[in-house]
Formats: structure tokens, sequence, C-alpha cells
């Protein structure tokens, strides 16, 4: 018999009394049923993606400054219509005054005298609300084209891939001005031609992330357990798609903040509201002289992407899928 | 037994001799100490599971280990030369000229873009001045050595346009380039389908021969062990527990491991069915890990007595040149001898 | 009565060079409390088989009956009690769990998608399943990357075992695991079969598993079945030529350094040779089996064979 086929042997466990010594003790070959001994309680996930978060922050300290100057410049616009009372478009003081000449307007008076800094702060409320309007309006439509396009495949995805291929072709900027020139121009209609310029780059997104996870084998399993498609795509393609949204997302609320200024710089804006695209508008003429009209509204748009740049690349590294699955 | 031959490797001289190596990742050891020499000529098997710290073992043979590794303790010596302290530029002399390395998944290793062909012949003239029309002809040539038919045509092949076992000896031409004196072969028919494994191993048997290399088959594989290799290293969370020659440690394995791996497959020559029984199962997994003290395979250890949890129990040499790791199964080793008819 | 009854399956994809015909006519019956053992190589269209037999892909032809219903056209939103009594063991123990579920959620959404009691028994049966598979209570709260390849499978296996199905398609089940949780593994099936009274189709490309755990057994090549029979029949008399070549590649510490390789490649699905499949790689073929495609036929007591030369 070929020496390996002693397996058979080894395996019987009617073992003979061996010769040895009465005190040894015996051990038989035993025949066990699967135990696990208790592993070490393990940490919880949530408090994993804590730590993560802390360690990409000490990492990166430009990533805590961009966090707080969003922060700050969120505190202002919420707390704006508490700081500065009344209407930021009536006039107040002496026209163009300078930053710092008087103590009642540090930003110093437009033109027409009305204080940049409230301006300002109604302005940062103003980008903000539209930025988030914008994108939120953008992922919606965004997300949901892309996971239809992506989880069904065939017909239904070369129809969607066709119509998120047309919005994506216009000129964005011509399609935002003429949109706005259509409907009254307001924030509400501002943040509405946004979102349509912008929802084609996050439905490819969207499709794409839901065509690769839809292939793997927990989706399948899914599948095998009767889950209907709305479950599969909300409950267990969706929260893995995430990340890479997200972190768009933050550099959507950025480009829609730049797309709004640009349109209030040219007049397009909403006209009852201040805005610091139309605060450069309204600076404009005067860049020669008056030059800080233009410069302060426009530092304050360029903190506020650049925070959210950096936010987005933070976010970025935490939620990067490698750093979330764990050891082997 | 037909067709056993006692091997001769035995008097051969030690071609690489590994010494109490340690291999850690940060604070995490891979490697605790192994200790083994590949004799001229022969094919030495190292078998383990995941986690055993075989393929680590093999890189750092191969001075590829990530930077995040490092040799903690520990010396390699090839041709009697330490090779672990080495600079970059030395270590890459010796890899592919003396020592040749081949993996797993061929697709992944071979340059998408570039055609077999060109890469043997790069292969070649990284360690020899020959000009490129004689590397491509060499490269046609080892082709034909790995048995790819039709190397002329193949050779201008893309990797994506051969199939698993073809892109394999693609691999191992590459690797045998320069005529190398060590093969290590790192899971080499893992992902190869079964009636190709058996070509590979054997075209690596017949290279063996043919160009009097030693080859360190790494695997999982107890069957190939026993079919292909002249002595074997069982590995386990990263130490050597059992070394011998494969017949006598199929017939008499003295280590629990040992004994449990060989218990726990079913084997195709072995008519043992579900219907018979369970399987005999080593309980736990490789991450049940006693710790720093004692034996490492002691929590799953049936065997496993007071002593097994205190101290590291030390390779012990036998007369046949077997060596064991463990004081328990030699003690019982009257009872298991007794099965062996 | 058989619980599954397939006759004459075939899966093809249209890709953009050519057709891949991954099944091409597979018939085969499956009793109630049997393990049928499927095994081939890359491309025999085994896998294939598995996803087609729980319409996860769409068959081109044949038909499939389960319990006595025909299941092959049903569309997908009356397949819920199909659905419920057939379930599939995936192969990757990485990729088949949802990483941002936690445990409990991944056996408890079966429970609530087809209706299954109350909150509280769904908690007390999400509870008994896990220990059942041998994992300890405290697994429910945690996520699927805290936990090693063999006891992701287990959890796997639980979740295919929550609904209490009949018929249980096991793929590749242990091929991604070490050889020590391959045997743990294998044990749960065996005892969750018995416990569960299961029926299996196992599907694999080692034949050791194959020879241990299953009562009868399929050869498939390149999308058809070329040989039946049960478990030790097929070893100790196995008739087609591509079958013992099978046999003889699996290394084997007896044939030492002898290898008898079968020579040639494996063909691709998209290129399947004229007349008998195996005719290239055969060594018994003859003109005849270059021309003319066999037919499984059978030879023996539920033995059948397709093969000339048989």
């Amino acid at each position: 018999m070929p020496p390996y086929n002693n397996a058979a042997a080894l395996r019987s466990a009617d073992a003979p009394t061996p010769h040895l010594p009465v005190s040894e003790v015996v051990v038989p070959l035993p025949r066990v049923t699967p135990f696990y001994p208790p592993s070490p309680a393990p940490q919880p996930v949530r408090w994993r993606t804590g730590r993560r978060v802390l360690a990409v922050f000490a990492r990166n300290p430009l990533v805590l400054i961009g966090a707080t100057i969003l922060l700050l410049i969120s505190m202002v616009g919420l707390l704006a219509p508490l700081l500065f009372p009344g209407d930021p478009l009536a006039i107040v003081g002496q026209p163009f005054l300078w930053p710092g000449a008087d103590a009642a307007h540090p930003f110093g008076t437009d033109s027409l005298g009305r204080d940049l800094l409230a301006g300002i702060a109604h302005g940062a409320s103003i980008s903000l609300r539209v930025g988030i309007a914008a994108t939120a309006l953008g992922l919606l439509i965004g997300v949901s084209i892309g996971a239809i396009a992506g989880y069904f495949g065939g017909w239904t995805d070369a129809i969607l891939s066709r119509l998120i291929e047309i919005f994506q072709t216009l000129p964005n900027f011509v399609m935002l001005v003429v949109i706005v020139a259509i409907a009254q121009p307001s924030v509400v209609t501002l943040s509405f031609a946004i979102a349509i310029v912008t929802w084609p780059g996050v439905a490819r997104l969207s499709r794409a992330e839901f065509r690769s996870i839809r292939a793997r084998d927990f989706v399948m399993a899914a599948r095998s357990l009767g889950f209907g498609p709305a479950r599969i795509i909300l409950s267990e393609i969706l929260p893995s798609a995430l990340p890479p949204l997200i972190v768009t997302a933050s550099m959507m609320v950025a480009s829609a903040i730049l797309m709004e200024s640009a349109l209030s710089f040219m007049g397009l804006g909403d006209p009852n509201v201040v805005s610091w695209g139309s605060m450069i508008g309204a600076g404009r003429e005067y860049l020669r002289t008056a030059w800080y009209m233009c410069a302060l509204p426009g530092f304050a748009i360029m903190l506020t992407v650049l925070a959210l740049n950096l936010i987005g690349d933070a976010l970025n590294e935490i939620l990067n899928p490698r750093n979330n699955e764990g050891p082997r | 037994m037909s067709g056993h031959v006692s091997p001769p490797h035995r008097l051969a001289p030690s071609l690489l001799a590994v010494d109490d190596l340690r291999i850690a990742f940060g604070a995490n050891e891979a490697v605790r100490g192994v200790s083994f020499d590949v004799r001229e000529g022969e094919t030495l098997a190292i078998v383990g599971e995941s986690g055993s710290g075989k393929s680590v073992t093999a890189l750092s043979i191969m001075s590829l280990l990530p930077s995040s590794a490092r040799i903690a303790n520990g010396s390699i010596r090839f041709e009697g030369r330490e090779i672990t302290g080495l600079d970059a530029r030395e270590a890459r002399k010796i890899r592919g000229a003396s020592i040749g390395m081949i993996f797993q998944e061929p697709m992944t290793c071979l340059n998408p873009v570039m055609t077999v062909g060109d890469q043997i012949a790069e292969a070649v003239l990284q360690h020899q001045s020959i000009s490129r029309k004689a590397a491509q002809a060499r490269a046609i040539e080892l082709l034909d050595l790995v048995r790819i038919p039709d190397p002329h045509r193949r050779a201008m092949d893309y990797p994506h346009q051969l199939s698993g076992g073809m892109r394999q000896r693609v691999m191992i031409a590459i690797a045998v380039a320069c005529g190398p004196r060590l093969l290590i072969a790192d899971e080499p028919t893992t992902a190869l389908d079964v009636t190709i494994q058996s070509q590979v191993l054997d075209l690596i048997d017949r290279l063996r021969r043919e160009l009097s290399m030693a080859v360190l088959l790494i695997t999982h594989d107890l069957g190939i062990v026993g079919q292909w290799a002249d002595r074997v290293v069982v590995m386990y969370a990263g130490r050597n527990v059992e070394q011998g020659e494969p017949g006598a440690l199929f017939a008499n394995p003295l280590h629990p491991y040992t004994l449990g791996l060989l218990t726990a497959s079913p084997r195709l020559d072995d008519s043992y069915h579900y219907s018979d029984g369970p399987l005999n199962e080593i309980p736990g997994s490789i991450r049940s890990i006693a710790g720093e003290r004692g034996c490492t395979f002691a929590p799953r250890c049936a065997y496993a007595g007071p002593g097994c949890r205190e101290s590291i129990p030390p390779l012990l040499t036998l007369s046949d040149g077997r060596q064991v790791a463990c004081p328990v199964l030699m003690q019982e080793e009257h009872r298991v001898a007794s099965f062996n008819y | 009565m058989s619980l599954l009854s397939i006759t004459d399956l075939s899966t093809h994809f249209r890709l953009p060079n050519g057709a891949l015909r991954a099944l091409d006519g597979v018939s085969l019956d499956l009793h109630a409390g049997e393990t049928l053992g499927i095994v081939g190589e890359s491309g025999c269209g085994k896998s294939t088989l598995g996803k087609t037999i729980l319409r996860l892909v769409e068959p081109t032809t044949g038909s499939i009956r389960f319990a006595g219903e025909d299941v092959t056209d049903v569309p997908a939103r009356k397949l819920g009690s199909f659905r419920r009594r057939a379930q599939m063991v995936f192969q990757d123990p990485f990729a088949s769990l949802n990483p941002r579920h936690s445990i409990r959620k991944i056996l408890t959404d079966p429970l609530i998608v087809h209706r299954v009691g109350d909150r509280q028994s769904r908690a007390r049966m999400v509870e008994d399943i896990v220990q059942r598979v041998g994992l300890d209570v405290t697994a429910l709260d945690r996520y699927p990357h805290e936990f090693s390849g063999g006891q992701r499978q287990r959890i796997g296996i639980a979740r295919a075992l929550i609904l209490e199905p009949d018929l249980v398609i096991c793929d590749e089940p242990v091929s991604a695991l070490d050889v020590s949780i391959q045997a743990q593994t294998l044990n749960l099936l065996s005892r969750m079969k018995a416990d569960l009274n299961l029926s299996y189709i196992f599907i694999s490309h080692d034949l050791s598993v194959v020879r241990y755990f299953t009562d009868r057994v399929l050869v498939m090549y390149l999308g058809r079945v070329v040989e039946s029979a049960p478990t030790r029949q097929l070893w100790s008399t196995p008739r087609h030529p591509y079958t013992r070549a099978l046999m003889a590649s699996v290394p084997d510490p007896a044939r030492r350094r002898q290898a008898s390789p079968i020579k040639g490649d494996l063909p691709s699905p998209q290129d399947i040779p004229k007349g008998c499949r195996f005719h290239p790689r055969c060594p018994m073929a003859t003109d005849l089996c270059a021309q003319v495609e066999p037919v499984l036929e059978a030879s023996g007591s539920d033995h059948a064979v397709a093969c000339h030369h048989a």
C-alpha cells in the first residue's frame, strides 16, 4: 500500500492501547465538533471610522484648516440675519469708504453706500444655500438615473445613456443663461438650473459604480434570495456606491457656488438678494479705484471653494474603499 | 515501491541555507524563525496554509520584500554567500541570473503591453551582454524549451492572447532564461486547471533535471508534495514544524499539524465517504494564536499538554534526517507507527 | 419523484466576437436528499449551470422543473416561492457578503423579504441559525471584514439556510479555503443536510472533495455532460477518456514523478471543436469522433457516457 494511503488508517479512532508507561496520559485521536475559541472583542466599525477620520486630520493639517474655514463661513451665513439685521441692500453710510476707515463698516462700503461686511455675510448664506440645494437636486437626479441605467442594463441603459450624453454635450454656461433667462431669476431657479447642468456628470459616475457593484457576488446572492430591484438598488448597492459620490458632492458644491457667482456677476442672479457674485459685478466698474469692492467678495469665494476642495480630498482618503476592507 | 528512487540529494552540497529567519511587518511577525536548506538538484517543497509565512519567506530569498517588511533576524546563504544584507544592485545581479522565481498568477506578472518574446528577451538582456537579435533568438529557444508549440509565432503574441497554462510556461521561460541554480515556484499551479497543472509540474521537473537546477516549490497541496518533492518543510504560523521526506512524513506524521492536515483532506485514492463519517477537523483557525510564549499550534492541538503553552518546542533532528518541533507525538510514536502495515 | 428536473438546458451569451455557448444541452435529475456533484475544469459550464438553474442567468433554451412545477419562464416577480426553496452558497467568502451590512442584517433581510414571522421570531431564527453554523451570537452585530474566510463562508451558509430551502446549490464552496478550514466547512454542510433534509448540487473542480461529498457525479466538458454515474461507480470504472484523464492528472504521491499529462490546452467555450468536443485531446480519437458528436447514452445501470468508444 502506498504510504500516503495511511490517511484511512490514521483516521480510525479506535486506537489500540500503546505500550506506554502507565503514568503517561494517552490522548486518543479526537473526533471533534467545530468550535470557535472566543476571539477578542473587536472594535465596532463606527469607532474605527472615527479613528480613521482623526488619523486623516492628523496627517494633513490643511484639511483641518479647510474644515475650519467652511465651518466659519457656514456660521456666518447662518447667523447673518442676527449679526447684520436689516437689508444688506440698504444704504447705510457714505459710498466708497475703504475697509478699516470706519469702525462701523469694517469692510467698507460700495458705490451706493451699502455695507460690504453685511453683504458678504448675507452672501455667504446665499452662496451656501444655492450650492447645497443645487448639489442635492443634481445628486438626486443624477444618482437615480445612473442607478437605474447601471442596474438594469439593456435597453433601459441604452436609452438613459443617450439622455445623459445629450445633457452632457449641451454647453454648461449657455444652458444656465438660457434657463435663467426664461424663468425669473431667483435663488430657486438658479439652484434648479445648476442642478440641470451638473447631474450628467454624477449620473455617469453613479452608473459606472452601479454596474461594477452589480457584478459582485453579494448582489447575486441578494437576487437569489428573492430581493426586488428597489431593495437591491437602495439597500445593497447604494451604500457601497456612496464613497465616490460623497467626494463628488463636495466638489459639486464648490462648482455650484462658482456658477452662481458667475451668473450673479453678469446680472442674471436673484435681484432681491446680495450674493458674492453680484457684489463683484457691482464693483466691476470701479476696479481701478475701489478694487476692494471686487477683491473682498472674490476672496470669500476663493476661500470657500478652497475649503471645499480640501474637504473633498480628506473625504476621499477617509472613504477610500481599500481602507474599509480591513485585514483578511 | 516502483518508481521511487532513493534521492542522492542527501549527500549533495547545500545550495541555499536559511537559518532562523525572522521577518516582521512593523509589529507583526510574519516569519518567526524558519530554518531549512535546499540541496543542489533537489525539489524542496514548503507546505503551509494562508498565514504560514511561506510566500514571505520566498520573497525574502529574492530580496523582494515590500519596504514595510524587514528581516529582523537570521541569515540566508546562497552558494555560501550571505544575501540578506545586500544592497539593491547586488541583489539585482542575483535575481534572475542565479535565482529565478515564478508566481501564482501569470496574468498579473506579465507585462500586458509587451509581446512575450520581448519579455523573455528583456530578461536575457538584463544579465547577459549579447545583441538584441541574439536575445530574441534565445527567447524563441526558451519558448521551445518550455514546450510551447510554434514558438516563432507565439513569440509575437501578447499575454492576453495566451491561455493560463501557456502564460505560466512563459513565466517559467523568463525565470530560467539565464540558467539559474535555484528556481523558486510560489504556488505555480494553484490558479490552473488540474489537467494543465500536471503539464506544468511535469515541465518544472523536467527543467530541473535538464538544467541542473534546484527547485523550491511552495504549495498548499499535499498531493503535489507527495508526487514531486524530494523533501518537504511544513510551516505553520511562521515557523517550520516538521521536515522530512514525503513518504516518511505521510506514513508517520510526527507533528499534530501535519497529522491534522493529512486526515482533514479527502484524498483521491481513499474511498472515505461522507456517509462513513465526518472529516477530521483541525478546530479553530490560524487566528487563534497562543501569544508569544508557547507553541503557536497549541490552541488548536488535540495533543497539547501543559508544557506546550509555556515554551516554544525546539526543532529536534531525528536519526533519519527528519526534523520535528513537537515533543508530544514523538512519545506516541510507537502508537502511530503501529498503523503502518 | 425528482426534486429538480432539467431538460436540454442551454445558456448562450452573445459576445461581440461570436456566441459563447457556456451551457449546451444539459439534462439532469436530482432526487430529494441526494447530493449531486458536478465536476469539470474552466469553461465547462458548471458555474453557469448553477446560476441558470436558479434563474440568475436566463436560459436560452430548455426547461427547469422544480418540485413538479415549470420555472423556466416564470417572470421574476412571481419567482418568490421558488427562490425560497432553492438557494446558493457562493465560492468567494470575501465577495459574497455585503461589506456594509451587519451579519444580523444579512441574515434578517431574507426573512423580511419573504415575510416570515414577526420581529421577535425573526430575531430568534437568526440567533438560532448563527449558532447552528458554529458561530457565537455576538457575531451578529459585527461586520464581514471582521471574520476570517472560513467564518464568512459559515455566514454565507447560514444565509442560504435561513429560509429553510429544499435545494442548495453549492458553487465551489470550499475552493477558496485552506485545507483545514475546508474540512470544517464540509462537515458543517454534511450536518446541515442531515438536520434540515436538504438536497445539494455540489459544484467543484476538486475531484477528491467531490469523491468524498457526493452521491452521484456529472462530469462536464465545454458545456456538456460527458459522463454521469454514482460516485463509487465513477471512481471504480470511469468510462469516458476525459474522466480518466482528469483522475490521472490529480497529484498523487503514488505516481511518483510520473506525470500522465493530457496533451493540449483547454479550448475556449467560444471555439468549440466540431464533432466530439474532446477529440483534439483524446488519446482514443478516431475519424468518427472528429465528425459526429456522441450522445449521452446509458451504459450499465445508472451510468451514462457520451463517447463513441466507451
